[in-house]
C-alpha cells in the first residue's frame, strides 16, 4: 500500500541523478519511460525502499505523469512500498524448493528472528518475506538479500544461523 | 560423453572473462558471420539447423526471424528474454553466471542476422549479480571492437545494453516483456500484431530466450547442418535442462535432445539418482507450467516405448498421458511427496503472479488456490475435485496469454493422474494432515489407457 502519512520532500543526490541520465541515452528519443525500472533499482538500493515523494522526484525526472511512476512501482513484487530491515531476507516459497525444506527455513528465520513475515525487527535491522520462485531451484532452498541481490544456496538452519550472524557483524 | 555445444568449456578457469573465452574459440562465429556472410545467410543457417525456441514454446527460431518485417527507415530490435522465472528452470542463470561471452556473442551474431542496431538483454530484476557480470562482459567486448561502431571493420554497429526487469514472471511472456520494456506493467498485449510486425515502441521486434541465442553460435561456427544432425528427429541440436526436486545430482545439464529420460534421472553421468534411496513418484518435465506425471508414464510413453527427453516423446500421448518438454525444468518428486501439496503451491504462484488482466485468470487462479488449500488443511468437499477441473477447464484458453493455460495444466493433470490421492485427502483429512499417501501405485507397470486417465 502507498504510504501518504507525511510528505518530506528529498533531493536526489547528483551521483545518482548523473546515473539516471546515463540510462536514459539506452533507448531512443522520447523513450524515457523505459528507464523506469532501472531507476526505481537504484532509488530503492539508495533509501532501502520506494516512497511516494521519491516516485513524484521519478516521474518529474523522467516528464511523466506520477501515477505512471505509481502503477509500474506497485506492479512490481521487488518494489518495497514501505520502508524495511536494513536486510531483507527473501526466501524462495515456490515448488522446488519446497520439495527440499524451504517452508523449514522460513519458519526457522521466523522463530530467529521473532517477527512474522513482512515485519521488520524492532532495531530495524532485519524484516524477510517469502517470494516466488528465483530461478536457483537446483541449489535449493535458496534466499536473497538486498540491494545487491546477493544469493545464499543449499540453505540448512545452521548456514541460516551463520548467515545472520555474519550479517549482524556487518552492521 | 555426450555432445556439447553451449557448456563444453564451462569448466575452463577464467571463461566468464573475454580473453579466456576469446583464446577457446570464442567470438569466432562473429567474425565469420559479419566478413563472410550475409544477414539474410545467417538466417538460412539457423532455419536449416532446426533450432526451435528454448524458452519453453519450442517455436522454430528460423521462421520466428523470417516473419520480422524490415519496413524502410524504421529501426528494428533483437530482445534477449533473460526474465528467467518458470518454476523449475534455472538455466540461464548457469549460463549467464558462468559463460557470459556465449550469450554476448550469440547476441551480436543474431542482430547482425536481423539488422538490429540496438539490442537489449532483459534480465529479471532479482540476477542483479548476473546484470553486473553481463554489464561487464559488454563493456569487455566492446573495448575489443566487438560491439560498437563498425565492428571488425564490417560497417555494422551494434549497441547491447541489459534491462532489468522489476520482479514479475509474467514479464517473461514476450508482449509483456516488450512493455516492460518501455517502462510499463507488465500486461500481456492481444494478439496480432505479433512483435515481429510491433513490438517495442511499435517498432517490428524478436524476442528470443537466453539459450536460443546462445545456440545460434555453434549454428553458425559448424553451419546449420552439421547442428541439425545432433539430437533426434525434429528435436534438433542440445538442450540445457534444469534438473531440481529429490536427486542426487540437482543441477544443469546440456543434453543431447533424444537421451531416454530414464537414463538422464538414473545415471551417474547425469542426476545420479533419486536422493536418500527415495523412489521416484513423479516428475514434471519442463517447468512448473506442464502437465505432472506419475513415474510410470515420465519413464515410458502409454505404449511402452521409452520415454525420451525430445519435444515429441515428452508430449507423446498428448495431454492424456504425456507433458511438455517446456523450458527444460525438470523436477523429480520422491515417494514422501504431497502431490496436493505441491498442486496448492504451484496454484498459489499462479495466482500470485497473474497480470489480473483477464477475468479468468485473475479470479480462477484465486478460486484454484482458495479450494486447493482447503483440500490441503483437510476441509475438502468430494466435489471440490470437479470443482477445480471445471474451474482449470474455463481459464484454458480463455486468456490472452499463455498464463492461464500455465495456470490451468498442472491442476488439471495432477487430478488426471493422482485423482486417488486427492480424494483420499477429503476422505482421510486428519491422516492427510499427519503423513502423505506415499508411492500407491504410480511408479508400477504402465497401466492401460482407460486407467492411466482418471479424468
Amino acid at each position: 500500500m502507498l504510504s501518504v502519512t507525511e510528505h518530506k520532500e528529498i533531493e536526489f543526490s547528483a551521483n545518482l541523478i548523473s546515473k539516471f541520465e546515463e540510462i536514459v541515452t539506452r533507448y531512443p528519443e522520447g523513450k524515457q519511460k523505459s528507464a523506469l525500472l532501472p531507476i526505481l533499482h537504484l532509488v530503492q538500493a539508495e533509501y532501502g525502499w520506494v516512497s511516494p515523494e521519491a516516485m513524484d522526484k521519478i516521474a518529474a525526472f523522467l516528464q511523466i505523469q506520477a501515477i505512471e511512476v505509481y502503477e509500474v512501482a506497485t506492479f512490481y513484487t521487488m518494489f518495497f512500498m514501505r520502508p524495511q530491515g536494513k536486510f531483507v531476507l527473501e526466501v524462495c516459497r515456490t515448488g522446488p524448493c519446497c520439495l527440499v525444506g524451504a517452508e523449514k527455513i522460513m519458519h526457522h528465520i521466523e522463530k530467529t528472528l521473532g517477527v512474522k513475515e513482512g515485519e521488520v525487527t524492532a532495531d530495524g535491522n532485519f524484516s524477510w518475506r517469502g517470494v516466488e520462485c528465483l530461478a536457483a531451484c537446483g541449489m535449493a532452498p535458496v534466499l536473497q538479500i538486498g540491494p545487491e541481490y546477493t544469493f545464499h544456496e543449499n540453505l540448512t538452519e545452521e548456514s541460516v544461523d551463520k548467515l545472520i550472524e555474519n550479517l549482524k557483524n556487518k552492521i | 560423453m555426450a555432445r556439447k555445444l553451449l557448456l563444453e568449456n564451462i569448466n575452463v578457469p577464467g571463461i566468464h572473462t573475454f580473453d579466456v573465452y576469446r583464446q577457446h574459440g570464442g567470438y569466432r562465429s562473429v567474425e565469420k558471420a559479419l566478413k563472410t556472410m550475409t544477414p539474410d545467410a545467417v538466417v538460412e543457417e539457423v532455419k536449416t539447423s532446426g533450432l526451435r525456441g528454448r524458452g519453453g514454446a519450442g517455436f522454430p527460431t528460423g521462421m520466428k526471424w523470417s516473419f520480422l518485417a524490415k519496413p524502410e527507415g524504421i529501426e528494428r530490435y533483437l530482445v534477449c528474454n533473460a526474465d528467467e522465472s518458470e518454476p523449475g528452470t534455472f538455466k540461464d542463470r548457469y549460463l549467464m553466471t558462468h559463460i557470459p561471452h556465449l550469450l554476448i556473442e550469440g547476441m551480436i551474431v543474431s542482430s547482425f542476422a536481423l539488422g538490429a542496431k540496438t539490442s537489449y538483454i532483459y534480465v529479471r530484476g532479482e540476477m542483479m549479480p548476473q546484470i553486473r557480470i553481463l554489464e561487464r562482459a559488454i563493456a569487455e567486448a566492446k573495448n575489443a571492437g566487438f560491439l560498437g561502431k563498425n565492428i571488425l571493420g564490417s560497417g555494422y554497429d551494434l549497441e547491447l545494453y541489459v534491462q532489468p526487469g522489476g520482479g514479475a514472471y509474467i514479464c517473461g511472456e514476450e508482449t509483456a516483456l516488450i512493455e516492460s520494456l518501455e517502462g510499463k506493467r507488465g500486461n500481456p498485449r492481444i494478439k496480432p500484431p505479433f512483435p515481429a510486425i510491433s513490438g517495442v515502441w511499435a517498432c517490428p521486434t524478436v524476442v528470443n530466450n537466453v539459450e536460443t541465442i546462445a545456440a545460434v553460435v555453434p549454428i553458425i561456427n559448424d553451419g546449420g547442418e552439421e547442428y541439425s544432425k545432433v539430437g533426434n528427429g525434429r528435436s534438433t541440436g542440445t538442450k540445457l535442462i534444469s534438473a531440481s526436486g529429490n536427486l542426487n545430482k540437482p543441477g544443469v545439464y546440456e543434453i543431447e535432445l533424444g537421451l531416454p529420460v530414464e537414463e538422464f534421472i538414473y545415471s551417474e553421468e547425469y542426476c545420479g539418482g533419486i536422493a536418500n534411496g527415495k523412489r521416484l513418484k513423479a516428475v514434471v518435465a519442463g517447468g512448473s507450467s506442464v502437465p505432472i506425471l506419475p513415474a510410470n508414464l515420465i519413464l515410458k510413453t502409454i505404449n511402452g516405448q521409452p520415454r525420451l527427453m525430445s519435444y515429441e516423446s515428452l508430449s507423446d500421448g498428448g495431454f492424456q498421458t504425456g507433458s511438455m518438454l517446456g523450458s527444460g525444468g525438470f523436477i523429480a518428486f520422491d515417494e514422501d511427496q504431497c502431490i496436493v501439496r505441491n498442486t496448492w503451491n504451484f496454484a498459489r504462484f499462479y495466482h500470485h503472479e497473474s497480470c489480473g488482466q483477464c477475468s479468468p485468470c485473475r479470479e480462477g487462479t484465486g478460486w484454484m488456490e482458495k479450494v486447493l488449500h482447503n483440500l490441503e488443511n483437510g476441509h475438502g468437499k468430494m466435489s471440490d475435485i470437479d470443482l477445480l477441473v471445471d474451474v482449470s477447464k474455463k481459464i484454458e484458453g480463455n486468456t490472452i496469454c499463455p498464463l492461464g493455460d500455465a495456470a490451468a495444466w498442472p491442476v488439471a493433470s495432477a487430478i488426471r493422474h493422482f485423482r486417488d490421492e486427492f480424494e483420499w485427502h477429503i476422505t482421510n483429512s486428519k491422516t492427510a494432515m499427519e503423513q502423505n499417501y506415499g508411492l500407491a501405485k504410480y511408479a508400477d507397470p504402465l497401466p492401460k489407457l482407460e486407467e492411466a486417465i482418471q479424468n
